[in-house]
């Protein structure tokens, strides 16, 4: 292959330089930082180095914006991944990354290799990954294509995660025409390591050898990070799947246990893992850390074929490979412990105290008073010679322009369906029939039939795995649990991105806290558009900003993350889509409540009161209603609120089950309780806004609790010390679900107080069980599901 | 301490869990290393579950030949206690410790979730301490767990006694052969477990390790885990290993 030829196919009259993705003005920022003009194997190192997914050259102004400090943080942003201490000398490590493009062209591979990367973001800081949450975003149900991609891709994390021994323990999946042709796979880990530990991608010490150990050098994932990941695509263009990587669990499993065993006996100084970008990226980065460079060994690098060109070898984003800077003195050491592990293992460069990196073929040989301790030998020649914070810290910055769109709200056109107003969508329609039609419905029904697809158990830590609620972890050796989340609001987001941002991650949070876990920091992947289209890069603008507001309001810092930008089709852009990952940490993990009702005869409660406003939920997706301006807001100080009285009234042992209140609203978040612990409910809810808005509404701030009778008065009292609306909503029992609507007076001037103003909802927990059970399979066309053994 | 040997594969993944079982069962968990031939005289082994070498081409099929086994193979045939769980279960199955083969799934696709099954024998080395007949609620995580055998051989594990444990629904009758959710993968007479004709060797798909704590949702799997530690150590106090051990 050569370079035009990995361009995918550009015509010959394409200045190299634009066919591999950078502009004049970035090829002009090139030649300022190297005082001459670059030849084709740096212009092929910095066009990967440069790509939207390394560099962040959009998104970087946005970012330095987030709160990054907080209790315990031990490494934040800039790190393969987001630190935090736990006590105990442990901490938690944890990040969220997406493979959005490559799982769009080849979904088992992309899917795979998506959660092979993250994982080696979180061992290669010295944690143990011990589990996997992956959030999945795809177009219509109903459409073959994306039938063929939640099979592939709920194939590849699996085929990946399970063969690695991490167990999948959550996320989402969640359906949207505005994901037809690019679905969003974003995949979060979590690692364990003991806080002495702690290694960092670093490359310090002139005369360090840099190893590397783990898979040969392929042709695969050839310009992956510039091709794929940062540009507009068309998913069906069979010339990109060469940039797609191919997994290979097996590999990874080895990797983690040398990778840890190296770290664990000290034989490191810094460790990378090869990404996007690859040996390219690894060096420079560990180099630009340390403010050191390196001298490469190009002839050193194990290749899996002959005749790969320079540029290959050095952009190739083949997979399970690490980059380890050690002593020389630890060598012996280094390669026995590779060895054990069946892994090839080769010194190929030296740190240097001159900032650059040098790629030199024809071989190095020692000189012990040269830098780095080894030369050139005579014969050998230098392909690049870049500083290495050119390509990294000191890559190109855009400062694109962010404009809304003009016109946020469209006429509808003559017959179109009605915006969401805050009624039943058809007069006379029964709300226990809209339930069971959002039960069903593919983004609220049972997730068992992916889930079940996946090791949720292995590694013995999980005590709440997928499928209710957040996960909950023990921690071994220690009484503490930790709780995860994954949660994005983009039907909101499409309407206001900031508030979308907002409302993900006082979701996230939420579901954390309702465990009575104290949330721990948040990480984030954030999906957008192409940045250089004004409308997307105001989505993102706005976005970050929600996303600051939020974690500044809610007092928790931003350790990490990942952006993916141009996640457009043929067909459009996606929602954006600010995905938020969240850890939070529990003391001891048997005190975690969940979200399933107890006892009979527990009293249920509504915390926090209902806003108007039907867009963006999954009602109005039912109704096939227009998205308007009509969004439920927030007030983040009642969130935070709203979390500090739910752990304390955990604390205090006031809570049987707590619920939050999100997709399809109240009705389904108690419909959820019930069938989650086959225990029935006899509830009656007062209308402050309309039917609609009051059981279908997905206004954020409120949870369903239950109590035992005893503590409903004292809890009824704490909320209020919070400032937080509350009412008790009725008991637990029974084998129905029943919602009785108590008018107050919002529903028109003819109901008297008390009188009903709506069909109450009656229903038996079976009908609700079914319908929750076979939605999802009957939206996919599978088989129809196992019925679910008790329990888990 | 009685010392229970977990063989570790490259790509075994449940060795860690494997261990920690062992360990809340009060025996001291060895790793033996699949290079090493030498089983640092345990009183019994498990080969855990995992995807040993990968298991790209056939579960187990690779594993089979590794050092450790031909060790396995003669621990076994000199009456020693041996246990494969999942991945286990098939590099026995693959190296002819225990009858039959595990094929992929009814389904196609990898399976985790609870099951029940039924204890068959309950005086077994790997199930004396399970107590009274009820369904075991356990985990299953695997790609390749139907159970298959011939029609001849089937009648004959039944003859001798050398089912274990079998999918059985969650009020206790057994689940069908096909088409039964309870019988999570299709295997033939819905069985989970089986030993070999001596009875020291088994082999089962559901994990007991991971259903040692009621923490984590069950602790039905401890009392196999128990009862292996138990007959291990018996085995060790009698001093004449085949004797104990060969019914």
């Amino acid at each position: 292959m050569t370079l035009m030829d990995a361009t995918a196919q550009a015509p010959s009259t394409t200045p190299l330089h634009v066919a591999l993705g950078l502009t004049d003005e970035e090829l002009d920022g090139i030649r300022d930082r190297l005082g001459r003009d670059p030849n084709d194997v740096e212009l092929a190192m910095f066009s990967v180095m440069w790509s939207e997914h390394c560099s962040y050259k959009s998104s970087k102004p946005l970012l330095r914006t987030l709160p990054t400090a907080g209790e315990g943080v031990v490494a934040g942003p800039g790190e393969n991944a987001g630190v935090i201490s736990i006590g105990d000398g442990l901490a938690v490590a944890f990040k969220i990354e997406s493979h959005n493009h490559p799982s769009a062209v080849e979904p088992y591979q992309g899917a795979a290799t998506g959660v092979g990367g993250i994982l080696r973001d979180i061992f290669t800081m010295g944690a143990r990954p011990i589990a996997v949450l992956d959030a999945l975003r795809f177009g219509d149900p109903a459409d073959a294509r994306t039938r063929h991609l939640v099979d592939g891709i709920v194939r590849g994390v699996g085929g990946y995660g399970n063969c690695v021994g991490v167990p999948t323990v959550g996320g989402e999946l969640v359906f949207d025409p505005s994901y037809t042709g690019n679905p969003l796979v974003n995949v979060m880990a979590i690692g364990i390591l003991e806080e002495r530990f702690l290694t960092l991608a670093q490359a310090p010490g002139p005369g360090n050898l840099v190893v590397l150990f783990g898979s040969a050098t392929g042709r695969d994932g050839i310009g992956g990070a510039s091709v794929l990941a940062s540009a507009t695509f068309t998913h069906d263009d069979p010339s990109k799947r060469p940039s797609v990587q191919v997994g290979d669990p097996f590999s990874e499993k080895l990797l983690i246990e040398a990778s840890l065993e190296l770290i664990e006996r000290g034989l490191v100084e810094g460790l990378q893992d090869l990404g996007a970008g690859g040996i390219t990226c690894a060096t420079s980065e560990t180099a630009d850390r340390s403010g050191t460079g390196m001298l490469v060994d190009l002839d050193a690098i194990p290749r899996r074929e002959p005749g790969m060109e320079p540029f290959e070898v050095l952009i190739s984003e083949s997979q399970e490979r690490m980059l380890a800077v050690i002593r020389p003195d630890r060598e012996a050491a280094v390669r026995a412990v590779c060895e054990r592990w069946g892994l090839p293992c080769e010194v190929i460069g030296r740190v240097t105290a001159a900032p650059d990196i040098r790629v030199i073929a024809g071989g190095l040989i020692d000189d012990a008073t040269a830098d780095g301790g080894q030369v050139p030998a005579p014969e050998a020649w230098e392909l690049a010679r870049i500083p290495a914070r050119a390509l990294t810290s000191d890559a190109i910055v855009h400062n694109r322009i962010a404009a809304p769109p003009q016109r946020r709200r469209e006429a509808p056109a003559p017959g179109a369906p009605a915006a969401a107003s805050g009624t039943l969508p058809e007069r006379g329609m029964d709300p226990g029939a809209v339930l069971l039609a959002l039960l069903g419905s593919a983004n609220l029904a049972s997730r068992r039939p992916v889930f079940e697809q996946y090791d949720s158990t292995v590694q013995v830590n999980t005590v709440t795995g997928p499928g209710h609620g957040a996960a909950v972890l023990r921690v071994k050796g220690t009484a503490k649990g930790l709780v995860a989340s994954t949660d994005a609001n983009a039907s909101v987001g499409a309407i206001d991105p900031w508030l979308g941002a907002v409302l993900s991650v006082a979701e996230a949070t939420r579901n954390v806290a309702i465990t009575g876990a104290r949330p721990l920091g948040v990480t984030n992947c954030l999906n957008f558009g192409d940045p250089t289209r004004p409308e997307a890069f105001w989505q993102l603008s706005e976005a970050v900003r929600g996303l600051g507001d939020a974690c500044l309001a809610l007092g928790l810092p931003v350790t990490g993350g990942n952006v993916s930008l141009y996640n457009e089709s043929p067909t459009g852009a996606i929602l954006p889509t600010p995905e938020i990952g969240v850890v939070g940490l529990l003391d001891d993990v048997t005190t975690a409540v969940g979200p399933a009702f107890v006892a009979d005869g527990d009293t249920i409660l509504l915390m926090g009161s209902a806003m108007p406003g039907l867009a963006g939920s999954e009602y109005a997706r039912l109704g096939g209603l227009t998205m308007d301006d009509d969004a439920p807001t927030i007030d983040l100080g009642a969130e935070k609120r709203l979390q500090a009285c739910i752990r304390e009234g955990i604390a205090r042992g006031l809570v049987a089950s707590a619920q939050d209140v999100s997709g399809g609203g109240l009705a389904v978040a108690l419909a959820e309780g019930a069938m989650w612990s086959g225990l029935g409910a006899q509830t009656r809810i007062a209308v402050a806004h309309s039917p609609a808005v009051d059981l279908f509404g997905e206004s954020p701030t409120r949870i369903v609790v239950t109590t035992r009778p005893r503590h409903a008065a004292a809890f009824e009292l704490l909320a209020r010390d919070h400032g937080l609306p509350i009412e008790q909503l009725g008991p637990v029992g029974g084998s129905r679900l029943v919602v009785e609507l108590i008018g107050s007076g919002a529903t028109g001037a003819s109901e008297a107080r008390g009188s009903r103003v709506a069909d109450p909802i009656d229903l038996p927990l079976a009908e609700l069980e079914h319908a929750w059970n076979h939605g999802l399979a009957r939206a996919l066309d599978w088989e129809a599901p196992a019925a679910a053994p008790e329990g888990r | 301490m009685t010392r229970i040997g977990v063989i570790v594969f490259p790509g075994s993944n449940c060795d860690r869990d494997t261990m920690h079982a062992i360990t809340l069962a009060g025996a001291e968990p060895v790793e033996l290393w699949h290079e090493h031939a030498d089983l640092q005289g345990v009183a019994g082994i498990i080969l855990p579950g995992g995807f040993a070498y990968g298991d790209y081409l056939r579960a187990g099929v690779i594993a089979r030949f590794s050092p450790v086994m031909r060790s396995v193979a003669a621990f076994a045939a000199e009456g020693g206690l041996v246990l494969g769980i999942c991945n286990g279960f098939q590099v026995l199955a693959e190296a002819g410790l225990v009858p039959g083969a595990l094929l992929r799934n009814r389904g196609l696709r990898f399976l985790g979730r609870d099951v029940h099954i039924a204890v068959e024998q309950a005086d077994s080395q790997f199930t004396s301490l399970t107590g009274p007949r009820r369904p075991l609620r356990l985990p299953i995580a695997h790609g390749e767990g139907c159970y298959f055998a011939d029609p001849a051989m089937l009648d004959q594990l039944e003859a001798n006694n050398q089912v274990l444990f079998r999918y059985v629904r969650a009020d206790g009758s057994v689940a069908g052969d096909a088409d039964d959710p309870a019988n999570p993968n299709g295997s033939m007479r819905a069985i989970a477990g089986v030993r070999n004709a001596a009875g020291n060797v088994a082999g089962l798909m559901p994990h007991p390790e991971r259903a040692s704590e009621a923490l984590l949702g069950s602790d039905d799997g401890f009392a196999i885990v128990r009862s292996f530690v138990e007959s291990a150590a018996a085995s060790v106090g009698a001093g004449d290993r085949g004797g104990v051990l060969v019914r």
